[in-house]
């Protein structure tokens, strides 16, 4: 097959949008469920040909050669709009479209008889569609286009029911903090722009490796990349707008807040990775960001009610141990852990809008009991919450594993931090599912329509079979072979096997950290040999810090955004514009005034006065050229 | 012997007179008779230039004439301006005309 068919990969969901945009939702709207229809079927072709560029590039272990088109000649710099079609982009290619796909069918079930379907499913095309642009395009500029285009789908999803205060200020609230980090990337686009005329992003790997960018540019640019990248992938400090964010569709969460959009961060920092791995200092920032990002938003997802932000902080976790993946191990070993948390962190959301479907509230403490209800939702939440925990021989054990050896080759005080994180992420994801599903029913929300019941086959279907890869995705490194196709140097040490991991120590340590969470979890919330109120009780002033998500959005909103920028900053400019600005127009105007009415006396209607003017200027202009002329 | 400076001086003099006629004095037709009289010291300064200068020419002469033509046509439009305000206003003095003021 000719290789412009790669080009249709994107193109096919975002043509979905633009039929449900402009014919489907104004003139079909007693059909709703076409809307539903085109983007699956697009999504599918999409996921067809992603599978086919996954073959052809292992076929022939180079990026296929994608014919680009010439978007823009200016003053010598020609800006080509092309797909950079290689390992990393094929992993991500899949990714994208099989979780988007599986999001998609469950949201059949989930959306029906919202009165927003059409445009549900229009912007869910446009995100998928420029989620799929993010990962192809092959330079900086149209990863930066894309990167906003996913932004802004990001707000009108998480601001879907926008007729709720709430949604409406955590869609804002999202796409304000991660412009904070949008402005470091531009800044490093612009940097890199001027430093090396080019933003093509094959040549600034080679301009990187051959020392032409190099010393402080070099460790700026990626500095700057990353803090676009921390604003997207929700990091320590702007990981503030992602619990918020969970305001949106569950689904919406599973695709955008769980598995891709928060997920390109991480790609991002991939992409770019041989400017960060040219400066010790960038490539340390990174795996420090990530590692303390991961044992700190753990620490807040301990005590978390609501199941989706206890989900919300799992994710922030995760996507540290990404980080920290890139920057203690490189490529291979942080996009191996993206790459099989999608699909257990999205199986995850779906399986939270099933409970929830079922009871009608987010709020664990009402829930309960839900096992013989939902075994369906039961099973895969259970094979998703043992992955993430990183149970043998499950998805989320390899890709950890290798995280964490590399940890303790590199970075040694981040190790035992991932340790203990590892250990908190095993509980509280066994906290939550013991709080839902174990135990007896505790009512749901009292104005949900009737009995708990199982979800219907269109939402079950996609659980499944992200249940299956979320316990199959690993087995891809198992022996080294996802690293040997990245192509980025080694992958680790265990390359041993399936068995041949389970002679090292490490995962032993990992594994009984992981079982001593699930156990704590199992006494204080199924068992009850320990009360969860005495513990919280014990330990008071940490149990309000991690509840108060440690004061950081008072922080952000009472003093940066109350003091520092209202009464600072913006008072300043409000002075600026009221004296400076408004002083000038009206300083100008009542000037002219004050002339006027200075010099309008000499308008006396004296006839005479109006002749001596007169002869008195002819006489100076006289004088003048008399004398000067 | 009388030269062409006596003659510049008179039409100056005479012209200092007519303007400081035109500027000081209150009555409207001692203004109008003041303008009359700088325009005549501009006559005389005409002619006594074309008799010096260009003698056999007679330039400087019929300009003068023509300079009479257009006094006698403006002082019959200033004084019917005048009697038009008098008849208004009860009052010719330029003082007091002031209805262009601020």
């Amino acid at each position: 097959m000719p290789y412009q068919l790669v080009w249709l990969i994107f193109l096919l969901p975002l043509f979905s949008f633009i039929i449900i945009a402009l014919f489907l939702r104004p003139f079909l709207k007693s059909q709703p469920k076409t809307a539903g229809y085109i983007t699956i079927a697009a999504l599918t072709g999409s996921l067809g040909l992603s599978v086919w560029a996954l073959m052809e590039v292992m076929a022939t272990g180079q990026p296929l050669p994608v014919p680009d088109i010439t978007w823009a000649v200016v003053d010598g710099l020609t800006i080509h709009l092309g797909l950079l079609m290689d390992q990393l982009t094929a992993v991500m290619l899949i990714v994208v479209t099989v979780v988007s796909l599986m999001v998609q069918i469950y949201s059949q079930g989930y959306m029906k008889g919202d009165a927003g379907y059409h445009r549900y499913f229009a912007f869910m095309s446009l995100f998928t569609a420029s989620m799929l642009g993010l990962v192809l395009a092959d330079n900086l500029l149209f990863v930066y286009v894309f990167w906003e285009m996913v932004g802004l789908c990001s707000y009108l999803l998480i601001g879907f029911w926008f007729h709720r205060p709430s949604a409406a200020n955590a869609a804002k609230k999202a796409f304000i903090v991660t412009r904070l980090g949008d402005f470091g990337f531009l800044a490093a686009i612009l940097l890199i722009f001027f430093n090396t005329g080019t933003l093509d992003i094959t040549q600034l790997h080679s301009l990187a490796a051959t020392g032409a960018l190099a010393g402080t540019t070099l460790t700026w640019a990626a500095i700057g990349i990353f803090a676009g990248a921390a604003g997207k992938s929700a990091q320590f400090p702007l990981h503030t707008w992602l619990p918020d964010a969970m305001e949106g569709p569950t689904p919406v969460s599973a695709l955008i807040h769980a598995a891709t959009m928060v997920a390109a961060g991480v790609f991002l920092v991939a992409r770019t990775f041989p400017l960060f791995s040219h400066s010790t200092e960038a490539v340390t920032t990174v795996a420090v960001v990530g590692g303390f990002t991961a044992i700190f938003a753990a620490t807040m997802g301990l005590v978390m009610t609501d199941i989706k932000r206890v989900l919300a902080y799992s994710t922030i976790s995760q996507l540290g141990y990404m980080m920290l993946g890139l920057g203690v191990g490189g490529i291979a070993i942080g996009i191996f852990h993206l790459f099989n948390h999608a699909f257990f962190k999205a199986l995850l959301f779906l399986g939270a809008g099933s409970v929830s479907h079922a009871t009608g509230t987010f709020d664990m403490r009402k829930m309960g009991g839900l096992r013989k209800i939902m075994p369906w939702t039961y099973a895969t939440f259970l094979i998703a919450s043992l992955s993430i925990a990183g149970i043998w021989p499950l998805a989320g054990f390899w890709s950890k594993d290798e995280i964490l050896a590399s940890a303790l080759e590199n970075q040694p005080v981040l190790f035992i931090l991932a340790m203990i994180t590892v250990f908190m992420t095993a509980f509280y994801m066994f906290r939550v599912v013991f709080m839902t599903f174990g135990g007896s029913y505790r009512g749901g929300d009292p104005e949900a329509h009737g009995k708990p019941h199982e979800s219907p086959p269109v939402m079950v279907m996609p659980m499944v079979v992200l249940a299956i890869l979320a316990v199959v995705s690993g087995l891809w490194n198992v022996t080294g072979d996802f690293g040997a196709f990245m192509g980025h140097g080694e992958t680790h040490s265990f390359t041993e096997g399936f068995f041949g991991i389970l002679t090292h120590s490490l995962p032993w340590i990992s594994l009984m950290l992981a079982g001593l969470g699930i156990l704590l979890a199992y006494a204080i919330y199924s068992a009850r040999w320990l009360s969860a109120e005495s513990i919280g009780g014990m330990f008071q002033p940490l149990y309000n810090l991690f509840l108060h998500k440690y004061w950081l959005d008072e922080l952000y909103e009472k003093v940066f955004v109350g003091r520092v920028l209202l009464k600072g900053f913006f008072a300043g400019l409000q002075g600026f514009d009221v004296y400076g600005v408004d002083g000038a127009v009206n300083g100008i105007a009542s000037g002219a005034m004050a002339t006027g009415r200075a010099i309008r006396k000499a308008h006396s209607g004296q006839l005479q006065l109006y002749g001596l003017f007169i002869g008195i200027g002819i006489i100076v202009i006289v004088a003048c050229v008399y004398f000067f002329g | 012997m009388v030269g062409l400076e006596h003659y510049l001086i008179l039409a100056a003099v005479l012209f200092a007179i007519g303007l400081y006629g035109a500027l000081a004095k209150r009555n409207a037709i001692i203004i109008l008779m003041s303008i009359e009289l700088m325009l005549n010291a501009v006559n005389i300064a005409m002619v006594a230039f074309s008799r010096y200068i260009v003698p056999l020419q007679l330039t400087g002469q019929i300009f003068a004439i023509f300079v009479m033509v257009v006094a006698a046509a403006e002082v019959a439009v200033g004084l019917a301006i005048i009697i038009a305000i008098y008849r208004h206003h009860k009052t010719i003095d330029a003082t007091k005309i002031d209805l262009m003021k601020w």
